[in-house]
C-alpha cells in the first residue's frame, strides 16, 4: 500500500514507541484512553443536552471514531496545527480543547471557545492551533493547504493534519487542495476519516473505488490506508505521514477506516445500515479496545477508577460550567465581525 | 507627484508593501513567469522571486483557501484573479471561508487578506467574463470592497487593503489598466471608506466609482454645456460607503443619480439610494435614479454592449429627468 509511488520516500519501520520502557508504554496508552474516554462522554452528555434541548441546531457525534482524532493528534508537536470539518468535538478535545469550552459552546453561551457564536461546527481553539470546525464539505481543505504554505513560507517546520470523511473526496476542494499541496510540497497530512457513510449514502454509491487513497495517485502523493482499531496503530502510521511532512516537506493522505456509531447527525435515524451491521462494527470499539490492551498490560481496577472517575468529574464540572454560563449579548457580534470600526 | 499609468499603481503599491513586509506575498494565475495577464505584476518574480511572487494553476477555490489559510496564521496573501468573473467558482472560499473566520471562531483569528483583479465589462468578452461582482461581496458582513478609479486610489486604496486586518476585495478595471494619472512618491495610503469628490457641482449629484467614474465625468461635461452644474461623487469603496460625504453632496444639489455597472436587482446603487432617502430625505428635490447595465446577460455584439453598458449619453438622459424642468 504504501511505497508504491517512485516519489514514495523510505519509511520509518519501527514503531515511535518501540524504544520506550513497557511503563511509559502504558501509561502512554492510558494518556490515550483518557482522551478517547473523555470524547466519548462529551460526546454522550453532549447527545443528552441535545435531547434536553439544551443545544441547538446540529450535532454531529464522534462516537466510535474517537481512535483517529486521538492517535493522529498524539503524533503531532503542540504547534502543529489541526483543522477539520463539522465533526469536530473529538479533534478540538483531542488538541487541547477543554470540555469546559466545548460544551459552553454547545449551549450557545458566551464561554464557549467560540462565545457562542459558532456552536457545534465551529470549534476553534487559537491557543492550542486548532484553526476551526467547517460546515461546507471540503471547503476547509484548501484552506488548510494554506496554514501549511505558511510553514513552508516561514520554513517554521511545523505540520498540519487536515481531516475529512469520505465525502469529501468527491468535491473540488478535495481535489484543489491536494492538488495544490503536491505542486507545492507543503507539510500537511490529510485525514480521509472513513467511516462508510456520506450522511446517508455508502462509499459505494457515492464513488467509482472503493480505495479512497487512491486519489493521491493522480497528484503523486503518498498514501496510506489501515483501520483505526487501534490508537498506536494510528498514531504510529500518522506519525510517518508527520515525520514525511516535517522533514521533507512532502503531503501524505492517509485513509483512515473508522464507523460511526450514531447517526450522521441527531437528526439522523440512521435507517440505511442494519443493527446488525452496526453491532459487528461495535465489536471493533476502539475505546474497548484500548481498556483491554491495558487490562491485558496490567492495569489494576483501581487505576481504571482513577481514570474514569476523573473524566467523570470533568464532564460533570463541563455540564455544570455551560449549563451555568452566560449568554452572549449584542455587543459580541459587532467586534466579532470585524477587526476594528465595523464595514457598513 | 509622478505620472503613473493605473496598472503600474497597483504594481507600485504592491512592491512598497511586499518590501516593508515580508509577510506580504503575491498568488494568481500567471502573475510571475508571465507577468501578470494584464501587465500589473510585470517585474515582480524577478524582484521577490519564486517564494513571494507564486504562480499558481488554474484552480482559483484552491488558491483563494490556501491565501485565506496562511491569512489565518499570520501571512499577509495578496491574492490576484485573472478576472473577478472566475472568483465565482471561488465564492464559497470567500463567502464562507474569508468572511466568516472572525466571527466563527468568535473573534480569535483574523484573515488579513487581499483580493484583486480586474472587473465589470472589458470590451467584448460575452456574459461570463463581463460580471460586476462588486454587488455580490459588498453585501456580505465580514468583506470590505473597493473600486477605485484612478492610479492615486488605485495606488493608496491597496497599500491600504493590504495592511488591513479584514479580508479586503479590490475591484479594478481591464480598461482603466492604462489610464495615466498623478500618484504621489512613497507612502501614501487612502482610507478604506472616503469618497472623494472627483468634480464639484451645484445642481445634481452623480454618485460612481470605478470606470463609471469616467463616464459620470463625461456626462457632466455635456450636461456642462447645457447649464447644469454636475458633482460627482467617486465612492472609491463600496464597503464600508461614505454616507457622510454623499448626504453632504446631495444637501448641497438636492438630487442624485447613481451609475454603476452591473443589474439594477438590488446591488449597490440600491443601496445608495436606500441610504440617501433615510439620511437626506427632506434635502431631496427629486426621486433618486439608477444608471445601471441593462438586466440581460452581456452580449458580445458591440452595439448590445454599447446600449448595456451606462454611457455618458444615458447617464445625462438620467440626469435631466431628475432636474426636469427646475
Amino acid at each position: 500500500m504504501r511505497g508504491t509511488l517512485d516519489v514514495a520516500l523510505p519509511m520509518p519501520t519501527a514503531p515511535p514507541l518501540a524504544s520506550a520502557s513497557p511503563g511509559s508504554r502504558v501509561d502512554h496508552l492510558a494518556a490515550l484512553y483518557r482522551q478517547m474516554l473523555l470524547i466519548r462522554r462529551v460526546e454522550e452528555e453532549s447527545a443528552r443536552a441535545y435531547a434536553e434541548g439544551k443545544v441547538g441546531g446540529f450535532l454531529h457525534l464522534y462516537i466510535g471514531q474517537e481512535a483517529v482524532a486521538v492517535g493522529a493528534i498524539a503524533s503531532l508537536r503542540p504547534d502543529d496545527y489541526v483543522i477539520t470539518t463539522y465533526r469536530d468535538h473529538g479533534i478540538a478535545l483531542a488538541k487541547g480543547m477543554s470540555a469546559r469550552s466545548l460544551l459552553a459552546e454547545l449551549f450557545g453561551k458566551v464561554t464557549g471557545c467560540s462565545k457562542g457564536l459558532g456552536g457545534s461546527m465551529h470549534m476553534f481553539d487559537k491557543e492550542h492551533h486548532m484553526l476551526g470546525g467547517y460546515g461546507i464539505v471540503g471547503g476547509h481543505i484548501p484552506l488548510a493547504a494554506g496554514v501549511a504554505f505558511a510553514s513552508k513560507y516561514r520554513s517554521d517546520d511545523k505540520v498540519t493534519l487536515c481531516f475529512f470523511g469520505e465525502g469529501a473526496a468527491s468535491i473540488g476542494g478535495f481535489h484543489e487542495g491536494l492538488g495544490l499541496a503536491a505542486l507545492w510540497k507543503l507539510p500537511i497530512v490529510f485525514i480521509c476519516e472513513n467511516n462508510e457513510y456520506a450522511m446517508g449514502t455508502p462509499l459505494s454509491r457515492s464513488m467509482s473505488v472503493e480505495d479512497v487513497s487512491l486519489k493521491a495517485l493522480g497528484y503523486g502523493m503518498d498514501r496510506d490506508r489501515f483501520f483505526a482499531d487501534d490508537v498506536l496503530e494510528v498514531e504510529h502510521r500518522i506519525g510517518e505521514a508527520v515525520q514525511r511532512a516535517r522533514e521533507h516537506g512532502t503531503p501524505t493522505l492517509v485513509e483512515v477506516r473508522t464507523y460511526r456509531f450514531r447517526g450522521h447527525s441527531m437528526s439522523d435515524p440512521a435507517k440505511y445500515r442494519t443493527p446488525a451491521e452496526l453491532e459487528e462494527h461495535k465489536k471493533r470499539d476502539p475505546l474497548a479496545r484500548a481498556r483491554e490492551g491495558l487490562a491485558q498490560a496490567g492495569v489494576d481496577g483501581a487505576r481504571f477508577a482513577e481514570i474514569e472517575n476523573g473524566v467523570e468529574a470533568e464532564v460533570a464540572d463541563a455540564r455544570k460550567f455551560a449549563a451555568e454560563s452566560p449568554e452572549p449579548g449584542l455587543e459580541v457580534l459587532a467586534a466579532t465581525t470585524y477587526s476594528g470600526p465595523f464595514a457598513y | 507627484m509622478t505620472q503613473l499609468r493605473f496598472r503600474d499603481a497597483l504594481r507600485e503599491a504592491m512592491i512598497e508593501e511586499m518590501d516593508r513586509d515580508e509577510r506580504v506575498f503575491l498568488m494568481g494565475e500567471e502573475v510571475g513567469h508571465y507577468q501578470g495577464a494584464y501587465k500589473v505584476s510585470e517585474g515582480m518574480l524577478a524582484k521577490f522571486g519564486e517564494r513571494r511572487v507564486i504562480d499558481t494553476p488554474i484552480a482559483e477555490a484552491g488558491f483563494a483557501g490556501v491565501g485565506i489559510g496562511a491569512a489565518v496564521v499570520g501571512l499577509r496573501p495578496i491574492i490576484e484573479f485573472m478576472t473577478w468573473n472566475f472568483s465565482a467558482v471561488a465564492f464559497d472560499q470567500i463567502l464562507n471561508n474569508a468572511a466568516k473566520m472572525r466571527q466563527m471562531s468568535g473573534g480569535q483569528l483574523e484573515c488579513p487578506i487581499v483580493f484583486r483583479g480586474p472587473n465589470a465589462s472589458a470590451r467584448q468578452v460575452g456574459s461570463q467574463h463581463s460580471h460586476a461582482m462588486e454587488h455580490f461581496y459588498a453585501h456580505v458582513p465580514g468583506l470590505k470592497v473597493v473600486a477605485p478609479a484612478f492610479p492615486d486610489d488605485a495606488k493608496g486604496l491597496l497599500k491600504s487593503a493590504i495592511r488591513d486586518d479584514n479580508p479586503v476585495l479590490v475591484m479594478e478595471s481591464e480598461t482603466l489598466y492604462g489610464l495615466k494619472g498623478d500618484v504621489p512618491e512613497g507612502d501614501v495610503l487612502v482610507p478604506l471608506g472616503k469618497a472623494r469628490i472627483a468634480r464639484p457641482g451645484t445642481d445634481v449629484t452623480i454618485a460612481a466609482y470605478s470606470r463609471m467614474t469616467h463616464v459620470a465625468l463625461e456626462a457632466a461635461a455635456l450636461l456642462e454645456r447645457e447649464g447644469t452644474s454636475v458633482e460627482v461623487v467617486d465612492l472609491r469603496s463600496l464597503r464600508p460607503l461614505d454616507e457622510d460625504t454623499l448626504v453632504a453632496s446631495v444637501e448641497r444639489t438636492h438630487r442624485l443619480v447613481v451609475v454603476h455597472e452591473g443589474w439594477p436587482y438590488g446591488g449597490v446603487g440600491a443601496e445608495v439610494v436606500d441610504r440617501v432617502q433615510r439620511l437626506a430625505f427632506d434635502a431631496l428635490e427629486a426621486p433618486i435614479l439608477r444608471v445601471s447595465t441593462l438586466d440581460v446577460p452581456m452580449p458580445y455584439s458591440a452595439n448590445l454592449e454599447l446600449a448595456c453598458i451606462p454611457q455618458p449619453a444615458r447617464v445625462a438622459a438620467t440626469v435631466r429627468r431628475v432636474i426636469g424642468d427646475r
